[in-house]
């Protein structure tokens, strides 16, 4: 069981929330300059990781609200919660937060 | 008899533990189902025998050791009906073809549909499947109450049983005899099986094409590649500098104690996704849907693990207080249309069969075809052609995700 710290409600379990999946990809555009494999690239290729993983995660069953996480997908760590207009935090150095 | 009394030391090990040698026609990475599978079929149908298949634990150790068993091809769409299908025969003729008991049992699978929608849906399904050939029926409420006696069927049950349908050739196969049974027939073709060897990166040669593996266990020359390696496909296609449309998710199982027979069929439940089956030893076997964020770690989470298993107690009310024995999870690559992607990459001289999601296990005959008729002739075969890697910029995607009802 995952223990998310929601920035708005506190520490919570995984129940009460809902992965979004990967976190800040950006639409490519304008659109009549987007090829079909770029577009393609940007519906479906995703960098699934194996260690640090920044994805957005929905407090479905709480405010409702949406935010980042980054987390190791092997240990399930986490290592920062962030607001969803925040860059990736460099975490290079502090892998054992968690 | 007498050597099963004596450790068996007559009988010998059923396939060689190869050192890697310096070279080889085709490298096929990962040794689970689908990789030893394509092995034996580039010695059997394409007579490509100086092949290795590297593995960076132990063969079947993998997803091919952490499924529920299941083999069906009650798919929706007409490519998918043929390819899983073209499964399901072989898996008929593979005892015979490998000689080797892999226990394929067609006892059936039934859906079962809990609300008017999952009828109306069912009907469908059923329509569809028979159109392509995929011989399936509806089932009534009588016929489902006579078939799975064990559930709940009352007019109070949480999840009624309006009706259903029925794949007659499903069933199951004891998985690690079709790992073991594919090993021991590539082995006596010639192709050398190397475990604990894990890849760490791919020679290239000037035209950036194919021209070996680097491994834990030093580096191996070949022509083509072949990589099979499901949920470890996104970092071999890192190592190799290609992106796949492919999420590594946990995928839970879980096994009971043993009890007298009480389920003669794969049950499937389309209102909480449960569904189970009971293995020759007596074991209940039981899985349901994904751990909804990227995992690449063996293990299951506990709000899953309680949605399955309180779906079988409530809609199996005589099994509630069943012990269970392990529980389990495999790392499954899935593709935003749960569909496989089969042929080749990018990269000149590497293919791949990956995405295949929460259902690899049934199709491992057929990809082990596939992937072979690719690397030996360079063209995809027919039934692999729709299942390119390409879908995904042209758009022609096969979207299995909810069509035959399970919940990828």
């Amino acid at each position: 069981m995952l223990r998310l710290s929601c920035p708005f409600c506190g520490p919570r379990d995984e129940r009460e929330f809902h992965c979004g999946g990967q976190s800040h990809i950006q639409r490519p555009g304008p659109a009549e300059a987007v090829s079909d494999a770029s577009w393609g690239s940007y519906l479906f290729d995703r960098i699934n990781p194996r260690g640090h993983h920044a994805e957005r995660w929905h407090h479905s069953f709480g405010c409702g609200r949406w935010f980042n996480v980054l987390r190791d997908t092997t240990t399930h760590h986490i290592l920062a919660v962030y607001a969803m207009t925040e860059p990736v935090p460099d975490m290079v150095q502090s892998d054992s937060v968690a | 008899m007498r050597e099963g009394l004596k450790s068996a030391p007559a009988w010998g090990a059923a396939w060689r533990d190869a050192a890697p040698g310096p070279a080889y026609d085709v490298v096929i990475v990962g040794g689970g189902g689908h990789g030893l599978a394509c092995a034996y079929y580039l010695a059997k149908n394409h007579g490509i025998r100086n092949v290795a298949v590297i593995e960076k634990g132990w063969i079947g150790g993998g997803n091919s050791g952490r499924n529920t068993t299941v083999v069906r091809s009650n798919y929706y769409y007409p490519a998918s009906a043929r390819l899983y299908d073209f499964s399901v025969d072989l898996y008929e003729k593979l005892h015979s073809e490998l000689n080797y008991n892999i226990m394929f049992s067609q006892r059936g699978m039934i859906t079962l549909a809990h609300s008017r929608h999952d009828m109306e849906a069912a009907v469908k399904w059923v329509g569809a499947m028979n159109a392509n050939g995929v011989a399936t029926r509806m089932l009534t409420r009588a016929d489902i109450a006579r078939a799975v006696p064990f559930l709940d069927m009352s007019a109070d049950a949480r999840y009624p049983v309006l009706g259903g349908f029925a794949q007659e050739k499903a069933g199951t196969a004891r998985h690690d005899a079709v790992v073991w049974g594919y090993a021991r027939a590539a082995d006596r073709l010639g192709v050398d099986i190397i475990q604990n060897c894990a890849v760490t990166g791919f020679m290239r040669s000037a035209d950036g094409a194919i021209a070996g593996v680097e491994t834990t266990r030093g580096t191996i020359a070949c022509g083509r590649v072949g990589l099979a390696v499901a949920g470890s496909s996104t970092t071999l296609a890192d190592l190799a500098g290609f992106r796949l449309p492919v999420s590594s998710y946990a995928l839970q199982a879980f096994v009971s104690e043993p009890i007298k027979p009480v389920i003669d069929t794969v049950v499937l439940s389309l209102a909480t996704g449960m569904y189970v089956s009971q293995s020759d030893k007596g074991g209940l076997v039981v899985g349901g849907g994904l751990d909804h964020y990227l995992s690449y770690a063996q293990r299951g989470n506990l709000p899953v693990a309680g949605n399955v298993l309180g779906a079988l107690a409530e809609q199996f009310p005589a099994l509630a207080r069943v012990r269970l024995l392990r529980q389990w999870a495999g790392i499954v690559d899935v593709v935003a249309d749960s569909s496989p992607i089969l042929g080749r990459t990018p990269v000149p001289g590497l293919f791949i069969n990956c995405g295949w999601g929460t259902g690899g296990f049934k199709a491992i005959p057929a990809g082990g075809t596939l992937l072979a008729h690719h690397i030996a002739t360079g063209d995809p075969h027919p039934l692999a052609a729709p299942f390119s890697l390409d879908r995904f910029s042209t758009g022609a995607l096969i979207d299995e995700a909810g069509a035959s009802g399970i919940a990828h």
